[in-house]
């Protein structure tokens, strides 16, 4: 829990919120993608990265924050904005009784239920048309048209939100508690941390944040069916922006998403006319290698890179 | 009665190919304790393979399982040796980085087919595809017929490779205890890596196995891996008796929810037992055997 | 009635009895030693107290209240810290934070928690390693920090296991000063150990287990002359010496 120099995140903070209005479209909709992944990458670290239990099925909370904006519009004609609510308690509720049952699982077993968790409700989702709409999916018309800036303010106040909580979270003696679980379950048991109790703490606002982004997403490409929202894809993204950026530290999913959407876009954008989905290979591929180099992250092996760049060798002097 | 009968069959026949993906990924399990998430992908990569003998050349599955198998071996070899190996021993932050990585080389694997083969539904048509063995009012189809009993008779190998072989021994004493293996001479690290392509290949062959009765697509894989997993610790970890008595209850599980209940929701019946074995058989069929 | 009563405790691995019907009762303010060879049983009854391992049968009493079956993080409110035979450092964190760690399960402000802690660091004499991370540390330190982040929790009674094991001579009388501290404190200590010089040194009762079963009991005195612990220390030859 290293001290965070505020300088260089107040400086992007500030050309966040001024630079947009003057980039085109295009622009405009790259950013949106960053910080709606900067959201969702920070609301799984926390569960993840800091409370050390990878969800592999986090991208439930992002369709189930996306459906309940949509089923608002479908079944009852309310505004799919009323889903920055709706979204986000559905994520929650649904996922109480998830964590109950797959947090008694360690490890690995943990990762992959809650994959078997997201594809069981991909495949409610696809079957149960009266409730969902099944494989048509949701269509809704976009408040503000083919504006994007408006959306654009939208998912940075949603990013800033769970950045700030998340902040605000590990700083208080839930983060101390989630660290603590991450690190030896038994013996945080012996301390007193009721470990299953913690790790539902760390559930809940992850669900929430990520169903959150689901919302919002709902209301900005206003059309979803289940293999968009509930993939694995979606779910290994998430994890995969916060392995690229550092597991367990503050900026590092943020890094990883930012990173993670330039790249796709900058591959889409060269080799995509030239092989369709390579640019999903290429990414994949790098964060292979980014697992297999720098297994904490770049900013988790941040100190390592420095030292690469200035040829150093390393020195360890006792505990150094 | 028929009906209840049929289903039955059908369920455990399938249940005999699932076991042998799954005793793929118990090895696995086993020998080096990592949950191999890639594991549906890449027994989708030899579907793939065999697919595209049978396009260009008309190999039946059966025949092609066999090169696909040797591929998938020299794969799995090459990644658990070079790839995942880095990462086993490594203290990070995130304690599951090894599975992670399982999971990145997995999708690594979706992404290549995908732009080789584009996304599109494939599938394999051969001369038995369709033929079915009638018993009274029931009928079987032919190929899960054959095809279990090629499973079987990987099972039975399998078998006989973890019981009489050295290294057989050498696998199940990793299993085991790794440092007093190590101490016994086994080259972990060399059992490991064999292990790996050993659980890859019996992967593939399931796979070659599942392809006349399934339509292929890249994304084919993840159910496989749930399956595989929840056979996994049905059976209890580690355990290829487990993992074949569990495949098979798996497989009749699966066939009567798809039957009896709706077939969109076949693999939500395995999410349901799944649920039900967290619950209350924490340790797998084995504890309740053992009572 | 004992302050810590333990009633008859059975713990069964499968076929193996690691704790056979295991009875005593701790006072209040007192130093009790459990010794015994390697593979007596020590640390699963210290498991069974704590409910690592629940205990097959047999009962356990903490201050009137029956902790049996009841989860480990509840047992550690009630009263009892622990701490471990094989370390368990929360390893990416600095000593203080493990401490506060400890800390936090009396108060939900992470000011308040940080004060407790660097008492007790200060109590634990680790002030000057503090903010160090903790897979760092070297081995006594690692040991004496998991004291502290014990102690940081307020408890009543704590079960040291093996803390003694893998230390210095020096660091061995570093340690028992620390221990007397604590009881000094008012905190009941349970000890458990296989080096002689720190358990003896310390302890006002002992008792001997060997194969999870009561062997003798009595003050260190009484104990390092009984025929049935020099038996299981030292084998049969020994016993006509003394």
């Amino acid at each position: 829990m290293a001290k965070k120099s505020w300088f260089l995140p107040a400086i992007l903070g500030i050309v966040a919120i001024a630079l947009p209005p003057f980039l085109g479209g295009y622009f405009q909709h790259i950013l949106i993608l960053v910080m709606m992944w900067i959201a969702m990458a920070t609301g799984w670290n926390l569960l993840g990265g800091y409370c050390g239990q990878a969800s592999l099925g986090s991208a439930a909370f992002f369709g189930l924050g996306a459906y309940g904006a949509g089923l608002l519009h479908l079944h009852w004609g309310i505004s799919p904005w009323w889903g920055v609510i709706a979204g986000p308690v559905l994520a929650i509720i649904v996922c109480i009784p998830i964590g109950l049952v797959t947090f008694r699982l360690r490890g690995g077993y943990f990762v992959l239920s809650m994959l078997a968790v997201c594809e069981t409700i991909r495949i409610v989702f696809l079957n149960w048309v009266e409730m969902s709409a099944g494989p048509l999916g949701i269509i809704i018309e976009r408040t503000w048209g083919m504006e994007k800036l408006p959306y654009y303010y939208m998912v940075l106040a949603i990013a800033a939100l769970s950045l700030y909580v998340v902040y605000r979270l590990m700083k208080s003696k839930f983060g101390y508690y989630f660290v603590s679980i991450r690190e030896d379950q038994d013996a945080a048991e012996g301390l007193g941390i009721p470990s299953t109790k913690y790790k539902m703490y760390a559930l809940i606002p992850c669900a929430g944040i990520i169903g959150l982004a689901g919302a919002f997403y709902m209301n900005y490409m206003a059309f979803i069916e289940p293999n968009v929202v509930f993939p694995l894809i979606i779910s290994a993204t998430m994890i995969l922006t916060v392995m690229l950026g550092g597991p367990g530290t503050f900026w590092g999913p943020a890094l990883g998403a930012t990173i993670f959407v330039l790249l796709s876009e900058l591959l889409r954008a060269f080799a995509g006319p030239v092989i369709g989905t390579i640019h999903y290979l290429l990414f994949a591929l790098i964060l292979v290698l980014v697992i297999m180099f720098l297994p904490n992250g770049i900013v988790g092996e941040w100190a390592k890179i420095r030292r690469l760049f200035r040829g150093k060798k390393p020195v360890y002097v006792g505990g150094e | 009665m028929a009906l209840f009968g049929q289903t039955i069959i059908c369920g455990f026949l399938m249940g005999g190919v699932y076991a042998v993906i799954a005793i793929g990924m118990t090895l696995i399990l086993g020998v080096m304790k990592i949950i191999n998430i890639g594991h549906g992908h890449l027994m989708m990569v030899g579907m793939y393979v065999c697919f595209a003998l049978f396009a260009s050349l008309g190999l039946h599955p059966y025949i092609a399982m066999f090169v696909a198998m040797p591929c998938l071996f020299g794969i799995g070899y090459l990644l658990q040796r070079y790839s995942i190996q880095r990462v086993r021993f490594v203290d990070t932050i995130l304690p599951q980085t090894q599975v992670l990585l399982t999971l990145a080389i997995g999708l690594v694997f979706v992404e290549i087919i995908r732009v080789i083969f584009k996304s599109d539904f494939r599938s394999v048509y051969t001369p038995f595809s369709s033929k079915c063995l009638y018993i009274g009012d029931m009928s079987i189809s032919l190929p899960q017929l054959v095809s279990f009993g090629i499973a079987m008779a990987f099972v039975a190998g399998l078998h006989i490779l973890l019981t009489r072989t050295d290294f057989g021994r050498s696998i199940r004493a990793t299993a085991q205890d790794l440092d007093a293996a190590k101490y016994m001479g086994v080259d972990a690290l060399r059992v490991s890596s064999l292990t790996f392509g050993l659980g890859m290949a019996l992967a593939a062959a399931g796979g070659a196995l599942l392809l006349p009765i399934f339509y292929l697509f890249p994304d084919i894989g993840t159910p496989f891996t749930i399956k595989a997993l929840i056979i996994t610790i049905l059976g209890g970890a580690g355990s290829t008796v487990g993992a074949l008595s569990g495949g098979l209850v798996f497989g009749m599980a699966e066939s009567l929810g798809a039957v009896y209940w709706a077939p969109g929701y076949k693999d939500v019946v395995g999410f349901v037992i799944f649920l039900l074995v967290l619950l209350f058989m924490p340790g797998g069929l084995k504890t309740v055997i053992k009572r | 009635m004992a302050y810590l009563d333990i009633k008859h405790v059975v713990r069964k691995f499968g076929g193996l009895v690691a704790v056979n019907d295991i009875t005593v009762g701790l006072e209040q303010g007192e130093i009790f030693g459990l010794i015994g060879p390697n593979g007596s049983g020590k640390t699963t009854l210290f498991n069974t107290i704590n409910n690592y391992y629940p205990a097959n049968s047999g009962e356990i009493i903490f201050k009137g209240i029956p902790i049996t079956r009841m989860s480990t993080h509840k047992i550690c409110r009630l009263g009892i810290g622990r701490t471990f035979q094989v370390v368990k450092p929360l390893r990416r964190m600095t000593v203080l934070e493990n401490v506060m760690a400890g800390a936090f399960l009396r108060t939900n402000s992470a000011t308040k928690a940080r004060d407790k802690a660097l008492e007790i660091v200060d109590f634990c004499e680790l002030m000057p390693r503090k903010d160090m991370p903790a897979k760092d540390l070297p081995i006594a330190d690692k040991k004496r920090m998991e004291i502290a982040r014990s102690l940081a929790g307020d408890p009543e009674l704590i079960l040291l296991d093996e803390t003694a094991a893998g230390l210095n001579l020096k660091e061995i009388e570093a340690a028992m000063v620390i221990v007397k501290k604590i009881r000094d404190s008012g905190i009941t200590c349970f000890v458990v150990e296989h080096v002689m010089k720190f358990l003896m040194g310390i302890s006002d009762r002992v008792m001997c287990i060997n194969f999870g079963v009561e062997i003798a009991r009595g003050t260190p005195k009484e104990m390092s002359r009984h025929p049935e612990v020099i038996k299981a220390y030292l084998g049969e030859e020994y016993v006509k010496g003394k």
